[in-house]
C-alpha cells in the first residue's frame, strides 16, 4: 500500500535537531485486565484546550476545540468523517497524540532568522495524519501566525470539470473553481492579519483591472474571489507575495503552510485535455505556484529535502483506552456486548488499533 | 450352504497363498494386508471404489440370504411365517409381552410400598453414549426388507420400554438394538507444542481451503499482533468479514490477546485464504486446549476443512449450473 504524506512546512527552522520520537507502537504488551477505570470521565479530557500549554503528559486525553475556532480555521481543512462526528457529538473533541505534540514543539523553538524547515506525517491509511496536521495548524492559529492550510492536494490534480488556458502563461493551465474556493477559505481563515500585509508589486489582470503596490493583500483575495478567470494567476501572486514578505526581517508575521496529501503535486494527474493526453502537474497553475512554496526544482519529491519525518503510528494502548471511554461516555457504543472487556478485545483485534478503522467498527456498534 | 462353506475354504487358502506370494507370514495375514496386497498386485485406475479387484471373506461378500423356511413337508417351520416378515414381528412379540418377565412383575414381587424407579436416559452412560440402530441396519439384522412405518413402531416400542420402570433388567436386551456412537471422542491430530530458545511455547499448524494453503505459527507470547506475509493483517485483509474470520477461534476460546500469529498463505481468492487461515489457526490452537474445549471447537465446526470445491462446467451447460436458453420449439 503506498504510504501517503502530509507535509508541513515552516518558514523558519529549528535549532537543533532533535532525535525522532515514535510513540509506543503499544502492541507489546498484552492488555493486562485494563478494565475500564470507574473514574470520573474528566480523566480523559484535558483541561488544557490551547495547544500552546499542552504538554507530553497530556498525550491521549481529549481537549476539546472551541467552536468559533472551527469555523474559522478549519472551513475546509477537517476530514469529512471528523466534521460528521463533530456534528453528531456536538462538541469538536481531538486527540493529544505526540506526533503533533512533537512537531508544536519543534515550532515553539524555531528560530525565525534561518530558512524553513519542512515536517512530513507519514504513516499507514488511517493512521492520523490529517488530524496531526489540524491539530498543529491550530495550535499555529492560536499563536496568530499566517495559516496557508491546502485541505487536500489530491483534490486538485484529479476530477477537475474545468481547465481554462492560463492567462499569464500559456503553456500552463487554470483551474478557477478549485481557486476561488481556496481563496474564499483563506481570507475566511486569515482576516485579521489580510488587512495588515501590503504588496510590494503591481499586478495587471485585464486591460482595465490591476492591483496597485501597497494594497491590502485582502484586496487581492477579494479581487480573485471576484474574478474567477483570473483566481488561479491571483493565488500565485498570493503565494509570491507571502514568500517574499515573510522571508524579511521586518515582516512582523509568521506564515506556516500545511499541504495535506502532497505527493500529489508530483504524483501522475487523472485530468485530460481535450485531445486525451494526460496533463502533467507541472502544467496546472496551482501546483505550479506551491511548488514555488516548497521551494524545489521540480526534479521530485526529493527536493523536499531536507525535511523532518514524523511518523504517525496507531493507536497505544492508553490511546486507544481513552477513545474507547470517550465513546462510550458519548453512548455511541450501543451494542451491550461492546461495553465488555470481551467487546472492547474484539474491538482492539478487528481494528488492531488504527483510528479509522476503529472509528468505522464502532460506527455500527 | 455349501456353497458358500466351499467359497470360505477357497478364501482361507487364498490368503494363505497371497501370505506367501508377498513373503509375509500366513498365519497372521489380516483383511489390511490382504487389501494392500490386492492393491498392489493388481493396480487399477478405475475411479470407483466398488468396481476395483476384491479379495474379502464370503461372508462380507454374499449377501445374507435365508435357508428354505420349511421343510419336506412344505409346513414352515416359524409360526409367524406367514406374515411374510417373521423376524420382525417375532421380534416385536419379544420386546412386548415375550418370553423376558415382565417388568410388572418385579414390582409387584418386591414390596409395593417402594415407588418405582424411573431410570432417566441422563443417569445411564450405556445409553447416552449410544444411538438407535438405522432401519438400513435393522434390516440387515432381521436379513428381510423392514418399511418406514414398520421402523417408527420398533422405535416407538423401545422407547416406551425404557420409559418403564425397573427397565435396567432389560437394558442388555435393549443395547443390542443400539449402535454406540464413537465420534465423542475421536481424536484430532493435534500439532506438537514445541518451545523456542526464549521459552516461549509456539505450535505450527497447516489450513486449506479451496485451493488455498495457509501456515500458521501461534506463539504464546502476550500480545495480540498478527503478520500475514510479512505484512500487517489490516492492511492484508482490509474488509472486516475476513479479519472477522481469523477472530473467530481465538474469540471462540476467549484467548484474543494472548497469541502471536504469524502466517503464511498462498493461492485462491481473499475469502477462500481468510478461510484457510481460520482453520490453521483453529488446529494450532488444539495444542493450548483441554480435551472438552477442543470437543466444543469440533462441535463449533471450526476444525473441520470445508469440503467445498469449484464444481466443473459441463458440456451442453453454460456454466456448472446454468442451462442454455430452453427453447420450447
Amino acid at each position: 500500500m503506498a504510504l501517503h504524506r502530509l507535509s508541513f512546512r515552516l518558514r523558519q527552522t529549528v535549532t537543533h535537531v532533535r532525535s525522532l520520537h515514535t510513540s509506543g507502537c503499544g502492541q507489546q504488551q498484552e492488555a493486562t485486565a485494563v478494565e475500564s477505570e470507574p473514574e470520573p470521565f474528566s480523566v480523559f479530557r484535558a483541561q488544557e484546550n490551547d495547544p500552546a500549554c499542552q504538554s507530553e503528559k497530556l498525550i491521549g486525553q481529549y481537549y476539546t476545540l472551541p467552536p468559533a475556532h472551527i469555523k474559522t480555521v478549519f472551513p475546509h481543512g477537517l476530514p469529512p468523517r471528523y466534521q460528521q462526528q463533530i456534528k453528531t457529538f456536538n462538541e469538536a473533541c481531538m486527540m493529544v497524540r505526540s506526533p503533533a505534540l512533537e512537531v508544536i514543539s519543534y515550532l515553539k523553538k524555531t528560530d525565525f532568522s534561518k530558512p524553513a524547515v519542512r515536517y512530513i506525517f507519514y504513516g499507514m491509511k488511517g493512521s492520523g495524519k490529517t488530524m496531526s496536521l489540524c491539530h498543529a495548524v491550530h495550535f499555529c492559529y492560536t499563536q496568530g501566525w499566517l495559516v496557508l492550510h491546502i485541505p487536500d492536494a489530491h483534490l486538485w490534480v484529479k476530477n477537475c470539470k474545468e481547465l481554462l488556458p492560463s492567462s499569464y502563461n500559456t503553456s500552463r493551465f487554470d483551474q478557477p473553481l478549485q481557486a476561488t474556493e481556496w481563496l474564499r477559505n483563506f481570507r475566511i481563515t486569515n482576516e485579521p492579519l489580510l488587512s495588515k500585509i501590503k504588496t510590494k508589486q503591481r499586478y495587471i489582470w485585464t486591460k482595465r483591472e490591476f492591483t496597485e503596490e501597497g494594497a491590502a493583500l485582502g484586496e487581492l483575495v477579494d479581487q480573485g474571489i471576484a474574478r474567477v478567470k483570473s483566481s488561479s494567476d491571483v493565488v500565485g501572486a498570493v503565494i509570491k507575495e507571502l514568500r517574499l514578505q515573510s522571508g524579511q526581517p521586518e515582516s512582523d508575521f509568521r506564515m506556516a503552510v500545511a499541504v495535506d496529501g502532497v505527493n500529489a503535486l508530483w504524483g501522475r494527474s487523472t485530468i485530460k485535455k481535450e485531445d486525451k493526453s494526460s496533463v502533467d502537474p507541472e502544467e496546472l497553475t496551482l501546483v505550479y505556484n506551491l511548488r514555488k512554496l516548497m521551494k524545489n526544482d521540480w526534479r521530485g519529491f526529493d527536493s523536499m529535502d531536507p525535511f523532518i519525518p514524523v511518523s504517525v503510528p496507531n493507536y497505544s494502548e492508553k490511546e486507544f483506552e481513552s477513545c474507547y471511554l470517550y465513546y462510550m461516555d458519548r453512548q455511541w457504543l450501543q451494542h451491550p456486548q461492546s461495553r465488555t472487556e470481551e467487546g472492547k478485545k474484539e474491538i482492539i483485534f478487528l481494528s488492531n488499533k488504527n483510528p479509522s478503522m476503529m472509528d468505522r467498527i464502532c460506527a455500527f456498534l | 450352504m455349501e456353497y458358500i462353506k466351499k467359497q470360505v475354504e477357497e478364501f482361507d487358502i487364498g490368503k494363505r497363498h497371497l501370505a506367501n506370494m508377498m513373503g509375509e507370514d500366513p498365519e497372521n495375514f489380516t483383511q489390511e494386508d490382504i487389501d494392500r496386497s490386492i492393491e498392489y498386485l493388481f493396480p487399477s485406475g478405475l475411479f470407483e471404489k466398488k468396481a476395483r479387484p476384491l479379495m474379502k471373506h464370503p461372508d462380507q461378500v454374499f449377501p445374507k440370504q435365508r435357508a428354505i423356511q420349511w421343510g419336506e413337508d412344505r409346513r414352515p417351520f416359524h409360526f409367524l411365517f406367514y406374515t411374510g416378515k417373521q423376524s420382525y414381528y417375532t421380534l416385536m412379540h419379544v420386546s412386548t409381552a415375550g418370553s423376558r418377565k415382565s417388568p410388572s412383575s418385579f414390582q409387584n414381587a418386591s414390596s409395593p410400598l417402594l415407588p418405582p424407579r424411573v431410570i432417566s436416559y441422563s443417569d445411564r452412560h450405556s445409553l447416552s453414549a449410544s444411538r438407535w440402530l438405522k432401519k438400513e441396519e435393522l434390516e440387515e439384522l432381521l436379513v428381510e426388507n423392514i418399511s418406514i412405518q414398520d421402523y417408527n413402531r420398533f422405535i416407538q416400542l423401545m422407547e416406551s420400554l425404557l420409559s418403564m420402570p425397573y427397565c435396567t433388567i432389560e437394558e442388555e436386551f435393549v443395547l443390542r438394538y443400539r449402535q454406540n456412537l464413537e465420534a465423542q471422542s475421536r481424536k484430532q491430530a493435534m500439532p506438537v507444542l514445541e518451545r523456542d530458545e526464549r521459552g516461549v511455547a509456539f505450535s505450527t499448524a497447516d489450513g486449506r481451503r479451496k485451493t488455498s494453503d495457509s501456515t500458521v505459527t501461534l506463539r504464546d507470547c502476550g500480545s495480540g499482533r498478527i503478520t500475514i506475509n510479512g505484512r500487517d493483517y489490516l492492511q492484508y485483509f482490509p474488509v472486516l468479514q475476513d479479519r472477522e474470520q481469523l477472530m473467530f477461534p481465538l474469540q471462540f476460546m476467549g484467548m484474543l490477546g494472548r497469541f502471536d500469529l504469524e502466517c503464511t498463505v498462498s493461492g485462491g481468492g481473499r475469502s477462500s485464504q481468510a478461510g484457510a487461515l481460520r482453520l490453521a489457526i483453529s488446529r494450532g490452537l488444539l495444542s493450548f486446549l483441554s480435551d472438552g474445549e477442543m470437543e466444543n471447537m469440533r462441535q463449533a465446526g471450526l476444525l473441520t476443512p470445508d469440503p467445498r470445491v469449484r464444481e466443473r462446467k459441463k458440456p451442453g451447460q453454460k456454466k456448472a449450473r446454468k442451462k442454455f436458453t430452453w427453447k420450447k420449439r
